[in-house]
């Protein structure tokens, strides 16, 4: 009964503001506020109780229907155990005789394999239907196809139609749901496996190397959406952190138009792009239009247009930038890339380069 | 010169001097008496508790805020997966083994284990093994200069076990000493099958059989099932590591699910493995606190049956997030739910056995009660967790880490305080003090409800397990300080059980062959029981022999 309302409760979430002010609060009973309190409680950026796009909301649905029966069976069966333990304790004053001896009864014992095995017939029919509409949807052909690869600590991200590569900061067109343009996005792994969980969105999806996964969402609304790795991966798996940024269709395109441009090339961090060039940096690391080709580490063509470094988990900011320069061990220990021992003079150029490279 | 006595006989010094403790050592060593290396068994496992309690205690403490610099990222993924490891192979198996071990004999009237030598070979691989695993802190390093204790979790996913990812010999050792624990478990499981089935008394056919021994018997039947594939997965992963083979190497073609496949063919039924003897403890402490015989003997049986096979094919529940297909999951999803069938029936047998008793509220009943409930909310959030899609959201969340830890704490470890309530007066021949196993019981339900409940609620908010740190932005700090408080609370009932116990075995009340006015063959014998446990052989005519003793008018017998 409570899930229904929470379900109902959450729904008005979607109402235009104002709607239900004014009466209705001063007459708020105590449920009413119970429920919206527990509600504000998974009110948060990465519950699985805010569904954002269809996958999350058909486990939503799902997940109430689920809570709603165990939670029946759970008053009854609790309920029936706590009322046994009272009824039936030995009191002070009773006699020391034993009770009544019983040894069970075929009819009873009929009767609780039963109910049960109904109570799993909806179960079992509810789930497999909801694998079935998630899983076995059909792709249309105005999807946006994502390669997503997992690597030791961070996300890279590629638009194979769109030839646009990046790393950490996964932009997508929101859907709208009256005609939708989901996102399918091709999951592996570089190396160990990740899993891909953003619970505003959908279900997580493992990255495992030598296989590939697939799975699709289609985010109504633009928007910071966060998760990170649901599979421990390594030292740094706390830190391997995603942030998808859905944008209108229109920024979206905007947003692409910008990525597909070779780097910039500022004459004023043109010292800094030369001792980025000569230093091992460029093994791991790509920047379009330079000699810097490598695929180990993050693509760093547009790396300034990023909010975020180290896979989400620090600010961008060039006082940030030039710390990880120096150390990326000071700031994400286990990091995979190594101290490089530049001078100051050197970290004040590449940072300067950096921050160039919107 | 007096004739001498067999006991004097084992030992060279006279009688009238106390024994030199090393004799008393070599004893120890060296015994082949199910009741002492049942005895072995438990303290090993108690020791290995206090540790990775220890463990779990550094973990509570750095993730009780955000951003926490406790300890190192390398350091709280050690604990974590030396947690997990010991808590599964070195206390949840060991100690049922050493319960079993003692107790099969006793309640089947037999004066020993079929196998005596096997036993204790047993024991002392298994022990071996728990050394070998936590040699790695020092050894660990190797040739290498890379990593101490394992980091690779306990569930040890490839490739991050490969040697690429994980230099050095910590993971070596993980392997060597899981796998030395798995021949002891073999060994030991071999060793209850036989007895169970050659040596019960006469008159004890299986139907009259005691529960305990009758879910001993499945339990040791699926390890000998469910060991193979993880001694496999080890020796492939050894062969990995050591001789160049690509079985799980995916760079050469090698397959990272594989591994998945067969360490959780291997760890779903060892939950059951682990769940089945805490079932069977229940079995009979239930009814003795309850005045009443166990409602559905046979119910029991055929759903600790059912139970067995079922559990061999549920595994790749813990694998919906790998993307096994539509099909792979509605499978396992229908074959994890059935499942709560035979598990539901013995909810309901408990509650039917309580119905019409005489509940008397001693501590191991307590625990009993409270495994009661415990075990029915870990029930109903595994079938949460059976419906695939939901699992997809809660899987490798902090909800699986609250659910799993209901099963193995609420559940099995309750169970096991409450055995040790219960029998510790037949292994010590004292009672353990009434007033501080209150004391014991609601601190630690106390503080598992504070960690434990309010642990499902950030992995409904997103929060991976295995995280060293957190985000202070996602809304999970307030919960996991609540958790960490729950820990004190945890970590000050265990030290008052392990003074009960200190205390008890010196100066415990005496507590005589009978102390619960209980039913079974153990009862009927001296406590401690002498070394041939019974002076005659035991005669049986029903489930409960001791009852029809003390009821002549009325024996089970005639009703049974």
């Amino acid at each position: 009964m409570s899930f229904a309302l929470f379900l109902a409760l959450h729904d008005m979430d979607d109402m235009p503001a104002g709607h239900a002010m004014t009466e209705m609060q001063t007459h708020e009973s105590w449920w009413r506020r119970a429920i919206q309190w527990v509600t504000d409680l998974f009110s948060t950026p990465t519950s699985i109780f805010s569904p954002q796009a269809t996958p999350a909301h058909t486990i939503f649905s799902l997940s109430m229907l689920v809570l709603a029966i165990t939670l029946a069976i759970f008053l009854a069966v609790a309920g029936l155990m706590l009322y046994a333990i009272i009824r039936f304790r030995h009191r002070a004053g009773d006699s020391n005789a034993d009770p009544t001896q019983v040894y069970g009864s075929n009819q009873i014992e009929v009767l609780w394999t039963v109910i049960p095995i109904l109570i799993l017939v909806v179960l079992f029919l509810s789930t497999a239907r909801v694998i079935s509409v998630t899983e076995q949807a059909r792709k249309p052909a105005n999807a946006l196809d994502v390669v997503v690869i997992g690597h030791q600590y961070w996300w890279e991200y590629s638009y194979p139609a769109l030839g646009v590569v990046t790393a950490n900061e996964l932009h997508l067109p929101a859907s709208d749901p009256k005609a939708p343009t989901p996102t399918y996005m091709t999951m592996s792994s570089a190396d160990v496996d990740h899993s891909f969980w953003v619970p505003n969105l959908a279900g997580k999806m493992d990255l495992i190397p030598n296989k590939v996964n697939v799975m699709w969402i289609d985010p109504h609304k633009p928007g910071l959406y966060l998760g990170q790795c649901a599979q421990y991966c390594g030292t740094q798996h706390a830190k391997m952190l995603i942030r998808v940024y859905v944008d209108s269709p229109a920024d979206f395109a905007k947003w692409i138009a910008h990525q597909k441009m070779a780097a910039e090339n500022d004459p004023a961090a043109a010292e800094g792009r030369l001792a980025f060039e000569h230093t091992a940096c460029v093994n791991c690391h790509t920047v379009t239009g330079t000699s810097a080709k490598g695929r180990f580490g993050p693509d760093l063509t547009h790396l300034a247009s990023r909010d975020t470094i180290a896979s989400g988990a620090i600010r961008n900011t060039p006082q940030n930038l030039r710390q990880w320069l120096d150390d990326p061990n000071s700031m994400k220990p286990g990091s995979l890339m190594p101290k490089m021992n530049l001078s100051s003079h050197e970290l004040d150029a590449i940072t300067a380069y950096m921050v160039s490279l919107r | 010169m007096p004739p001498q006595t067999a006991g004097a006989m084992t030992s060279d010094s006279p009688p009238s001097h106390p024994k030199l403790w090393l004799d008393a050592v070599n004893e120890w060593f060296t015994t082949v008496d199910h009741k002492r290396i049942g005895m072995l068994y438990i303290g090993y496992a108690l020791v290995f508790l206090l540790i990775a309690g220890l463990e779990a205690v550094v973990m509570r403490i750095q993730l009780a805020v955000p951003n926490n610099h406790f300890v190192s990222p390398q350091v709280f993924n050690r604990m974590f997966t030396m947690h997990g490891t010991t808590m599964v192979f070195f206390v949840g198996m060991p100690i049922l083994f050493g319960f079993g071990n003692y107790l099969i004999p006793l309640m089947i009237g037999a004066r020993d284990m079929a196998f005596p030598r096997l036993n204790a070979f047993s024991f002392w691989i298994s022990a071996f093994g728990g050394l070998l695993l936590y040699f790695s802190f020092i050894g660990g390093d190797g040739l290498y200069g890379a990593g101490t204790a394992p980091d690779v979790g306990w569930f040890a996913y490839a490739p991050l076990t490969a040697k690429l990812f994980s230099p050095g010999h910590s993971t070596d050792y993980w392997i060597l000493g899981v796998f030395l624990s798995g021949i002891g478990s073999v060994g030991t499981a071999l060793n209850i099958v036989t007895t169970i089935v050659c040596m019960r008394c006469k008159g004890m056919t299986m139907a009259r059989m005691p529960l305990l021994p009758w879910l001993y018997l499945v339990t040791s039947a699926m390890v000998f099932i469910a060991i193979g594939p993880l001694t496999a997965a080890q020796m492939m992963l050894g062969f990995d590591r050591f001789l160049g083979a690509h079985f799980f190497d995916v760079q050469a073609g090698g397959s990272a699910v594989l591994w998945m496949h067969f360490f959780w063919i291997f760890g779903h039924p060892e939950v059951y493995i682990l769940v089945l003897p805490a079932f069977a403890f229940a079995n009979e402490i239930i009814p003795v606190f309850s005045r009443k015989p166990i409602f559905g003997y046979s119910a029991m049986v055929g759903a600790t049956v059912l139970i067995g096979f079922i559990s061999l094919g549920v595994w790749a529940h813990h694998m919906f997030t790998v993307g096994l297909g539509p099909a792979g999951n509605t499978f396992f999803t229908l074959a994890t739910m059935i499942i709560s069938v035979p598990t539901g029936i013995k909810i309901f047998n408990w509650l039917a056995t309580l119905w019409g008793g005489k509940i008397r509220f001693a501590t191991p009943m307590i625990f009993s009660i409270a495994f009661l409930f415990q075990f029915l909310i870990a029930g109903l959030t595994g079938i949460m967790l059976s419906a695939a899609p939901f699992d997809w959201q809660l899987g490798n969340s902090y909800f699986v880490v609250a659910h799993f830890h209901y099963v193995l704490v609420g559940a099995i470890l309750y169970m096991i305080f409450a055995a040790f309530y219960y029998w510790f007066p037949k292994m010590s021949g004292r009672m353990l003090s009434e007033t501080l196993g209150k004391w014991h019981f609601w601190l630690f339900t106390i503080g598992f409800h504070l960690t434990f409940d309010f642990m499902h609620v950030p992995g409904l908010m997103g929060m991976p397990r295995r995280i060293y740190t957190y985000e202070a932005d996602r809304g999970w700090a307030a919960w996991n300080m609540i958790e960490s408080i729950g820990m004190i609370f945890q970590a000050a009932a265990i030290l008052i059980f392990v003074w009960n116990v200190v205390r008890s075995y010196r100066h415990g009340e005496e507590a005589g062959p009978d102390p619960w006015d209980a039913w079974t063959l153990e009862w009927s014998t001296a406590s401690p029981p002498p070394h041939y446990n019974f002076a005659e052989e035991p005669v049986v005519h029903s489930r409960r022999p001791l009852w029809d003793l003390k009821h002549p008018q009325a024996p089970d017998s005639d009703y049974e």
